[in-house]
Parts: structure tokens; C-alpha cells; sequence
């Protein structure tokens, strides 16, 4: 089917909206069903039955930060690997060549957070 | 064929309004299923009386339910953010629909870029996850949403390259052409590289997915429901309970489209192609969702360390070199 890069986007905008329209939709009919029966107890922060200590937005741990920057190595090799892994069987080995050295290249920083033992909790 | 033409818009309309009824509809079977599944292999009868055959109507009462809770926003909480993280959690899951192709022809749009489509659209729930866990402003909700957002991002890596491993055996990022690729499904073939990638991606899906044993950002006996803590009603159906089921049904789709062969016959025999696609693609759905169902009561809940150890010391190496065995077989074998 041949059928115009635009018209494809223009399918993923209408379901955009057809979906935001469901989600919003179902929560409009609940507001019109629902009881509304406010009661101070009910706004409070939920803390296991007691009230709350301090604030919920609070400090917390940084290991999982460490993640996050990991994660950026990886997640731009995707944008890479996608259109290669497209087109590599007409490149033939030279573009394996050199796949193997850009993923020796991740491998690599995955093994220094390995090193410094950020991925070791206990 | 029918002797009835309709107008390109026409065709949309029909299939957008299809896929949305298969949504919901595959998300409460999903829940039925998960009740019973569960029960059965846990030697109970689970839920019977709920619209009396076997408790069919369980899912359908449990919905009507949840729609008529009073829905309950903490004084404390950031009213805006809080309102629309459901929604931000629910809209990505539905968006994937768009590219499944339950037959050759019934797919809503066949992209050029599908799969990518798919990972792209896949991992901007975690936006939602974060929201609805900041703007709780409850600490149980704080550390079940970091946890969720590291979780999510960690298992989408091997997802990622199993993802890879199936465009360099198709050729194609468009999921028609990756089914129509696939005499034998990826799984069984090429032997070995397809059964480990297929394992890749079932393992990341049940952890994007945050259901047992990966799911300690919402792990009850310890911080109640994670990022879900502070929702209720229609809210917390959507950001948990739904999205769930949609997840399943979603990736339950995916894994079949990639590497079951989609609404192929298993095996490229002539005298199974009477059966449509439509079955052929159901069946192997359901499949995945037995499967994912199966994990559930089977495995113990891992540990948020030993979590993120597995990903990246065995899941993500082994999906390295993955990449490389497939880059061989392509060109050599």
C-alpha cells in the first residue's frame, strides 16, 4: 500500500487523541458516578495507618542515578544499532567489523561501572 | 473478498474502533484469566459466583466497582501532576496497539519504523510512573517510582536487543515484513540465537511489566503499592490495575508478532492455512499470557539488587554478544 509518510503520522495523531479521549472519557463518567464524601482524614499523606513524619518529598537514595547515566550509554547505542542492523547484511563484514569494535567500545563502560563496583549494593 | 468499497478513512475508522474494543476487552479477559490461572495453579477454585459460570463476571464487577469509588487526591499532593499520571501511564500502552498486526490486514498502520515505534512509545510510561510517585508526595510512592524508573529502564535494554536481533534477521523494522520473514518462527529458528533473544525479551517484559518475581517497585509488603500508593477509583485503575493487563496483552502481542510468527501458522505447512491469521495470532497471544500468568506464582521476589545485577551483569552482556552470533549467521551462514 502505498501510502505517504504524512498520512502515517497523521494515523498515530488521530490514535493519540482517540486514546488521551478514552482515558479522559472513562474519568469523566466515574466524576458523574462517584460519591463525593470529603473528610479531613481522607487528604492525609497515607503512612501505614499513623500521620505522616516530615514531608514525602523527601531525600533519597542516589544509587539509582547511577542508572540513569548507564542507561544513556546504551539507549543512544540503539539509535545506532537500528538502522545498521537494517542495512549490514548488504555491507557485508566490513559493518560486522565494525559493530563488533562500537560494542566492545559499551562493553567497555559497562565494565569500568562494573569495576567501580557501582553495580555491588551488599 | 466483500463487494463493498470504503474510502481510505472509511478503512481507519473501522480499524481504530476495532483495536479499541480488543483493548479493553483483552485487558479484562487478562484479569479473568490472571484469577484463575493463579488459582488453579495454586490449587485453589479462585473467584465462582460473580455472574455464575465460573465466576465469569469477576473482572467486569470489579471494574463497575472501581468506577463508582470516590477518587481521593491528597491534600499534600501535586494536584495537576498527580491527576494526569494515570493518564501519561495509560495513553503510551494504548498508543502500541497501533502497530500490531493481528492479521495481514488488520493493523491500524503499518509503519516503516513499527518496531521502533513500539520501544519508543514502550518506555515513556516510565514519565508517568515518575509522575504519579513525585506528586504523591508519599515516600512510599517516591521509592516505588525511582525503583519503577530504574526497573523500566534497566529490563529495556534486553529488550532492546532481542528487539535488534529480530530486525537484522527480517531485514525490516516494519512488523508485517518481520512476519512475513518468519517461515519458521524466530524462536525455533535460526536454532539457538532465536530461543535465547525470545528468553531476552520474555524476561524484559515481565520486569517492564513490574509483575512478580521483578516487582519490588510495587512490592506490597513493603511499600504498599509503590507509586500507585495514594490513588484510588478510576486513577488507580488506570495507572495500575489496567495498565497492567494492557501491558500483558500489549507484550503478550509483541512477543508473538516477533518471534512466535504473528498470524502465521506455526509451521509453513499449506494445510494449516484455512485456519485466518486472526486465530493463529490469538492463539499465540494467549500463549505468552499463559506464560507470563505461569511466572507469577512460580517465582519468589527478587531482590532490588540481585534486579539490577541480573540485568546488567547477565541479560545485557548476553544480549551484546547476541547481536554479534546474529550479525554471523546472517552474513556466513
Amino acid at each position: 500500500m502505498a501510502r505517504s509518510y504524512f498520512s502515517q503520522y497523521l494515523t498515530i495523531g488521530l490514535f493519540l487523541v482517540v486514546s488521551v479521549g478514552l482515558v479522559m472519557g472513562t474519568l469523566q463518567l466515574a466524576r458523574l458516578l462517584r460519591p463525593n464524601v470529603p473528610s479531613y482524614e481522607k487528604y492525609t499523606t497515607y503512612e501505614s495507618g499513623i500521620d505522616p513524619i516530615g514531608q514525602g518529598w523527601a531525600q533519597t537514595n542516589v544509587r539509582y542515578y547511577i542508572f540513569a547515566l548507564l542507561f544513556v550509554v546504551f539507549d543512544v547505542e540503539a539509535v545506532f544499532l537500528f538502522p545498521w542492523a537494517i542495512v549490514f547484511e548488504r555491507l557485508g563484514t566490513q559493518a560486522l567489523i565494525e559493530m563488533v569494535i562500537f560494542i566492545a567500545i559499551l562493553a567497555l563502560a559497562l565494565l569500568y561501572a562494573v569495576k567501580k563496583k557501582v553495580l555491588d549494593w551488599l | 473478498m466483500f463487494d463493498i468499497t470504503l474510502a481510505t478513512w472509511q478503512i481507519l475508522v473501522i480499524k481504530v474502533l476495532v483495536i479499541l474494543t480488543v483493548v479493553p476487552l483483552g485487558a479484562l479477559v487478562g484479569g479473568y484469566a490472571e484469577h484463575k490461572v493463579m488459582a488453579h495453579l495454586q490449587h485453589r477454585l479462585g473467584p465462582m459466583y460473580p455472574g455464575g459460570w465460573h465466576g465469569w463476571a469477576t473482572t467486569l464487577a470489579d471494574g463497575i466497582k472501581f468506577l463508582l469509588k470516590e477518587d481521593i487526591i491528597p491534600a499534600a499532593a501535586d494536584r495537576k501532576v498527580f491527576s494526569f499520571a494515570p493518564a501519561a501511564i495509560m495513553v503510551p500502552i494504548i498508543m502500541t496497539y497501533l502497530v500490531i498486526p493481528i492479521d495481514r490486514n488488520l493493523v491500524i498502520e503499518d509503519l516503516d519504523v513499527g518496531l521502533f515505534y513500539l520501544l519508543a512509545i514502550g518506555s515513556l510510561s516510565t514519565i508517568g510512573l515518575l509522575m504519579a510517585g513525585w506528586s504523591s508526595a508519599n515516600k512510599y510512592a517516591l521509592i516505588g517510582a525511582l525503583r519503577s524508573a530504574a526497573q523500566l529502564i534497566a529490563y529495556e535494554l534486553p529488550i532492546v536487543l532481542a528487539a535488534a536481533v529480530v530486525a537484522m534477521l527480517a531485514g525490516s523494522l516494519s512488523l508485517i515484513d518481520i512476519v512475513e520473514a518468519q517461515n519458521f518462527p524466530f524462536a525455533v529458528w535460526p536454532p539457538g540465537i532465536g530461543l535465547v533473544a525470545f528468553l531476552l525479551f520474555t524476561i524484559g517484559a515481565v520486569a517492564e511489566m513490574t509483575r512478580v518475581p521483578f516487582d519490588m517497585p510495587v512490592a506490597e509488603s513493603e511499600i504498599i503499592t509503590g507509586p500507585f500508593t495514594e490513588y484510588s477509583g478510576m486513577r488507580y485503575i488506570f495507572s495500575h490495575m489496567f495498565a497492567e493487563m494492557g501491558h500483558m496483552v500489549a507484550f503478550g502481542g509483541i512477543a508473538a508478532t516477533l518471534f512466535l510468527g504473528g498470524y502465521k501458522p506455526i509451521v509453513p505447512l499449506r494445510i494449516l492455512e484455512f485456519i485466518p491469521g486472526v486465530f493463529w495470532f490469538a492463539g499465540k497471544t494467549m500463549f505468552m499470557i499463559f506464560l507470563f500468568l505461569w511466572i507469577r506464582p512460580t517465582f519468589p521476589r527478587v531482590r532490588e539488587d540481585q534486579l539490577q545485577k541480573f540485568a546488567w551483569k547477565f541479560l545485557i552482556p548476553v544480549g551484546l554478544v547476541l547481536i554479534l552470533a546474529t550479525g554471523a549467521w546472517v552474513l556466513y551462514v
